[in-house]
């Protein structure tokens, strides 16, 4: 790897590998060498990255339920409320608030508010919509979504030191290491 | 990861993807369908027959919106008619798609990942074609939106104990939700777009849909615990659709539709039409676009499976309807199964017998669930007996009820046909739309399936 890129312009080094085995192997070592901000790109999720980058992020899960719950509360209090307040309608003297008949637009309500937030919630924690990224300026890069597998250590960890970072890379036997242009 | 089962019997279905594949050629075949193919004369051909069929719509619409809802056959006592049929026949032909998509991935079950983004299509395009029957039946269309709830200077508000209503939530969240779902899963396959695109203009319309997509390995931990809730959360709302569906025949008091066997019956009719269409539109598919060595015989094995199973559950229904129309001891509830085994529409009975319990005995052979051919006949038999399901249910209660003064009779007009082939144009359209600008296949599911894509770490060095 030539150096070409003044430490300002730089956004971090990353290395390229051919398998995925290669790359979860590569990921753990990272991780135990001490650096934090780095990250792995893979054309597939691959789950056992999860275990070797320390990824347990639950924070779609709850806000689903959290979405999910404010559609159940929501969807029965709007019927109720149009049913019992806004339009009552004396039936035969039947009950305003009818629970068993207001089952269908609770649970839809429930349905549609917990899986909206779960896309929604998903798309924002990842940072999504993000049309410029520097990882995009490696050349090699357009493969991370076809068949190759990257991993990229960032100048923002403290660890991150220009050349001995790119020697650690090098120990992992990547089949190329380049560098980052911010 | 599912692996390849070696099934004893001497058909070999082979296993979920041709083995021979490897991480960069399955992206570069089902994205170099979008990106490098060139447009063909059998695809344009396709295109503009539907579109014309298209047309059929536009002209049924346009004549219904002039002249009122009296241009259809409907009546009193037929108030429904295809308007009703047709709905429910195309939210049904939805299901399989969220099935697929939904509880074949909460299952486990890795050969859904061939054909999961096609079905995906296909309910969406399913679910248009059938919002649009009940809105014109308002005969109003342009006050649709008088069916949601809002605040307004009329001081109404819509009735909460109808399942008309239930009808409302039930097929909006379902569109909502199938598109979000569909939207998700789509989301790395355009970025693999946006990446091996040559042309300009694809790269920025890619780029911009993927959203900036970066395979990073954080952003597919949090992907995938997204996609595994809302598999989840679609999974009781397909139940749910073609339960509240259901709800609309038999919370009313009407001989036939009255009855607690509904819910279950159609959920499993709409399953089983919805796999037919599969099996209607991958065939051709996947033979005009050499996708044999992705979407298998297994799959094709597969699916006749649940068609075959789904088909078991609807003979059931078919029988008990029977049953207890005569065990009832309820005058009406007999007359009207005598009536519609007798009757002015006995035909349509007996055809769709034929049709939905007869003709997919064939599939407990393996010989035929393998043969792309007889198999994409049958499923065509399964679609039309389907419609005449519906059309069955719809008319062969309203028509004679209680009382014989009010009694008549329903045929469809020309206008009615019109509308109807009209959204068969406009779902073929769409299909053909579709497979020319959207991978039509899970990209990036289709890699998980791999060899290469297992995870074996070197020895540590």
């Amino acid at each position: 790897m030539s150096v070409h890129t003044s430490e300002e312009r730089l956004y971090g080094l990353m290395a390229e590998f051919e398998t995925p085995g290669e790359l979860v192997l590569a990921a753990r070592k990272t991780r135990l060498a001490g650096f934090r901000k780095f990250d792995a790109y893979t054309p597939y999720p691959i789950h056992e990255l999860d275990d070797a980058m320390d990824l347990h992020d639950n924070r779609v899960a709850k806000y689903t339920l959290i979405g999910g719950l404010l559609g159940c509360i929501g969807g029965f209090s709007l019927a109720s409320w149009v049913s019992a307040v806004a339009w009552p309608l004396n039936i035969g003297g039947r009950p305003l608030i009818s629970i068993p008949m207001f089952i269908p637009v609770t649970f839809e309500c429930t349905i549609l508010i917990g899986g909206l937030t779960a896309a929604i919630s998903m798309i924002l924690m990842n940072g999504l919509p993000s049309p410029y990224h520097p990882v995009f300026n490696v050349e090699r890069f357009v493969n991370a979504s076809r068949s190759k597998f990257f991993l990229c250590i960032e100048c923002a960890d403290d660890q991150f030191d220009r050349k001995n970072t790119e020697e650690f890379l090098l120990s992992l036997h990547p089949e190329e290491v380049a560098e980052v242009a911010q | 990861m599912l692996q390849p089962v070696e099934l004893p019997d001497k058909i070999h279905v082979g296993t979920v993807i041709d083995e021979s594949h490897s991480l960069a050629s399955v992206s570069d075949k089902v994205g170099g369908i979008v990106l490098r193919r060139k447009i063909t004369l059998g695809w344009v051909f396709g295109l503009l027959i539907s579109f014309a069929v298209l047309q059929n719509l536009m002209a049924g619409a346009t004549w219904l919106l002039i002249k009122g809802v009296g241009v259809w056959g409907i009546n009193i006592p037929v108030g429904w008619g295809f308007a009703i049929i047709n709905f429910v026949w195309w939210i049904g032909i939805g299901h399989a798609g969220t099935l697929i998509s939904a509880i074949l991935l909460l299952l486990n079950q890795s050969w859904r990942n061939a054909i999961n983004r096609f079905a995906e299509a296909m309910t969406l395009f399913a679910v248009m074609c059938a919002g649009m029957f009940p809105v014109l039946h308002t005969g109003r269309p342009w006050l649709a939106y008088w069916l949601l709830p809002y605040p307004n200077t009329m001081g109404m508000w819509p009735q909460f104990r109808s399942p008309l209503l239930w009808d409302v939530f039930a097929v909006s969240t379902y569109l909502t939700i199938s598109a979000v779902f569909w939207y998700v899963g789509l989301l790395p396959d355009l970025a693999t777009l946006r990446d091996s695109a040559k042309g300009n203009t694809a790269k920025v319309v890619y780029g911009a849909l993927s959203m900036g997509w970066r395979n990073s390995a954080r952003h597919w931990q949090r992907y995938e615990k997204a996609s595994l809730l809302l598999a989840g959360l679609a999974t009781p709302l397909v139940v749910s659709v073609h339960t509240v569906v259901s709800f609309d025949f038999a919370v009313s008091i009407i001989p036939g539709w009255h009855t607690t066997i509904f819910p279950p019956y159609f959920v499993a009719g709409a399953i089983y039409s919805g796999f037919a269409m599969v099996l209607t539109l991958m065939i051709p598919v996947r033979k005009f676009y050499g996708l044999d060595d992705i979407i298998t015989l297994r799959h094709l094995n597969n699916m006749a499976k649940v068609t075959l199973a789904t088909a078991l559950i609807v003979a059931y229904g078919y029988t008990f309807e029977a049953f207890f129309g005569y065990f009832s001891a309820d005058t009406y509830e007999k007359f009207m199964i005598w009536n519609r085994m007798t009757g002015p529409y006995a035909a349509f009975y007996w055809a769709l017998i034929l049709c939905n319990i007869i003709t997919p005995q064939f599939l407990w052979s393996k010989k035929i669930r393998t043969s792309p051919g007889i198999l994409w006949i049958i499923s065509i038999i399964v679609n039309i007996g389907m419609w005449l399901e519906r059309f069955v249910i719809v008319v062969t209660s309203l028509h004679r009820d209680f009382l014989p003064s009010s009694w008549g009779i329903y045929w469809p007009t020309i206008w009615d046909w019109a509308v109807y082939t009209g959204t068969l144009g406009l779902f073929m359209t769409l299909i053909f739309l579709f497979v020319r600008v959207l991978p039509m296949i899970t990209i990036f599911e289709l890699r998980m399936l791999l060899p290469g894509a297992r995870v074996k770490e070197p020895a540590a060095q």
